[in-house]
């Protein structure tokens, strides 16, 4: 069964419209790389099911429960917020706490965890993602690799059934982007559900069990992986990663 | 020189009008300010509805209007519509709401630079609006905005002589009393100028020791 289904879902801002009746099904374990153009309304898709904006219309069934993309209060959002994270482009790390802080915060705060249990965990969720010798550090010490990386622990932290990528790379330095690659890479082996707006083809050909490409609001082509980038079938599909492949 | 000798003499007396008077004016007045000032820019930052409004209002009503004026309509007009008013309780009250305002305006401006994506990171861990706003972009907040409210700080304790006006008895009230018995204008109301350098000079310390100590999550600037 699908973990996660959205139907039809649509976004305009002004009179721009973002996304034109879109449709994503994810399995438990998937790992699913939008890729697109710059504003194919990739972004605007992972924004939506997280009701970081809010959709025109649409519906998402996600663990057996429907919900309304377009018209839900705000503790249905948290009940599905409860059950999911989210990776910024921009990381969105607390200026004001540590690293640690970072990850725990959530925990302390909204989960009402005691203290110690939060640290213990937050530590673990630091060494997963390679952050050991950087517990007390603040964000503004950290490099924008080393800041991604707890932007990932603090999304692994609530243990949430998926995660959603917005870009984790783009901002960070050619020589960082790596670092980021890695840890993601090492969470899709051990299984955590994904959905990864990307540029990088090479994680997308590599870890990503299945492709999405869009553009102008629609999904143009999805694919499983391997067959995406061996055999694509629509011309606009394959002219994108001939391009690609030129950079 | 006599002068010397008087101002010698007085100064203990001023010094005191402004130990027990003047600094527990600002003090009282700045702290209710700031209780003041937090609210109402958390009001207009969330966009209350109605309760923006009036904010809105309130701060162009005391921008708009002498800082004297309005402690002359609270101790002398409110007594002559019949409500009683004291004057140190009066100096609080108009200090507080007129600070409260500037200080909402700093306050605002320093939360609406705060990077909205913090707030949206809150919400992916599953706080709500005022838990991230306590833990996370307040604080941050207020950081931002300590050196103008220092500032804010510094003006009100020299403002607070202004209260000589409604017969508070701070300090500039009582150099006025000693000069008017002695007629020596100049070496006493420099006497009250050096009193307050004193007082805004602390402050100034303090300004710097708090932003240190608050520096503590920024990168280090060369």
């Amino acid at each position: 069964m699908a973990m996660l289904e959205i139907k039809d879902i649509h976004k305009s801002f002004q009179k721009m419209d973002v996304l034109k009746g879109v449709n994503i099904t994810v399995n438990k374990g998937d790992v699913t790389a939008i890729l697109g153009p710059s504003g194919s309304g990739k972004t605007t898709l992972l924004r939506c099911i997280n009701f970081l904006e809010t959709a025109d219309q649409g519906t998402m069934v996600f663990d057996g429960k429907t919900y309304d993309l377009a018209h839900s209060d705000k503790k249905t959002i948290a009940e599905v917020r409860a059950k999911t994270a989210f990776v910024f482009q921009n990381y969105n790390l607390f200026a004001n706490k540590t690293a640690l802080q970072n990850v725990t915060l959530g925990l302390i705060v909204a989960k009402k965890m005691p203290k110690e249990k939060a640290d213990e965990i937050g530590r673990k969720m630091l060494d997963r993602v390679g952050m050991s010798d950087r517990y007390d550090y603040y964000p503004s010490q950290l490099s924008g690799g080393q800041q991604q990386r707890v932007a990932i622990a603090r999304a692994l932290a609530t243990d949430p059934e998926i995660i959603y990528f917005d870009e984790p790379t783009s901002a960070l330095d050619p020589e960082l982007i790596g670092e980021v690659l890695n840890v993601m890479r090492k969470l899709a082996e051990e299984g955590m559900t994904m959905i990864v707006v990307t540029h990088e083809m090479g994680f997308a050909k590599d870890v990503s069990s299945h492709v999405i490409f869009m553009e102008n609001g629609n999904i143009v082509e999805e694919n499983n992986a391997k067959d995406f980038f061996e055999q694509p079938q629509m011309a606009r599909t394959k002219e994108f990663l001939r391009m690609e492949e030129k950079k | 020189m006599g002068d010397w000798q008087l101002v010698i003499d007085s100064f203990p007396q001023i010094f005191m009008a402004g130990l027990t008077m003047t600094v527990p004016l600002t003090i009282i007045s700045f702290s209710l300010a700031m209780v003041i000032a937090i609210l109402v820019a958390l009001i207009q930052y969330a966009k209350v509805p109605v309760a923006k409004t009036i904010c809105r209002f309130y701060i162009w009503i005391i921008r708009g209007t002498p800082l004297l004026v309005q402690l002359f309509v609270v101790f002398y007009g409110f007594p002559s519509i019949g409500v009683h008013t004291n004057p140190f309780w009066s100096a609080v009250a108009v200090f507080a709401i007129n600070e409260g305002a500037y200080c909402a305006e700093t306050i605002r401006g320093s939360l609406e630079s705060i990077p909205f994506g913090q707030m949206e990171a809150g919400y992916c861990v599953g706080m709500h609006y005022s838990q991230i706003m306590w833990h996370v972009v307040l604080p941050q907040a207020l950081k931002n905005a300590f050196p103008a409210l220092s500032n804010s700080l510094i003006s009100m304790l020299k403002d607070t002589s202004l209260a000589s006006n409604i017969t508070v008895m701070e300090m500039f009230f009582q150099t006025q009393r000693i000069a008017g018995r002695n007629y020596r204008f100049m070496a006493m109301y420099l006497t009250v100028a050096f009193v307050y350098l004193i007082f805004s000079t602390i402050l100034t310390w303090l300004q710097r020791w708090g932003e240190k100590k608050l520096n503590f999550y920024s990168a280090e600037r060369k």
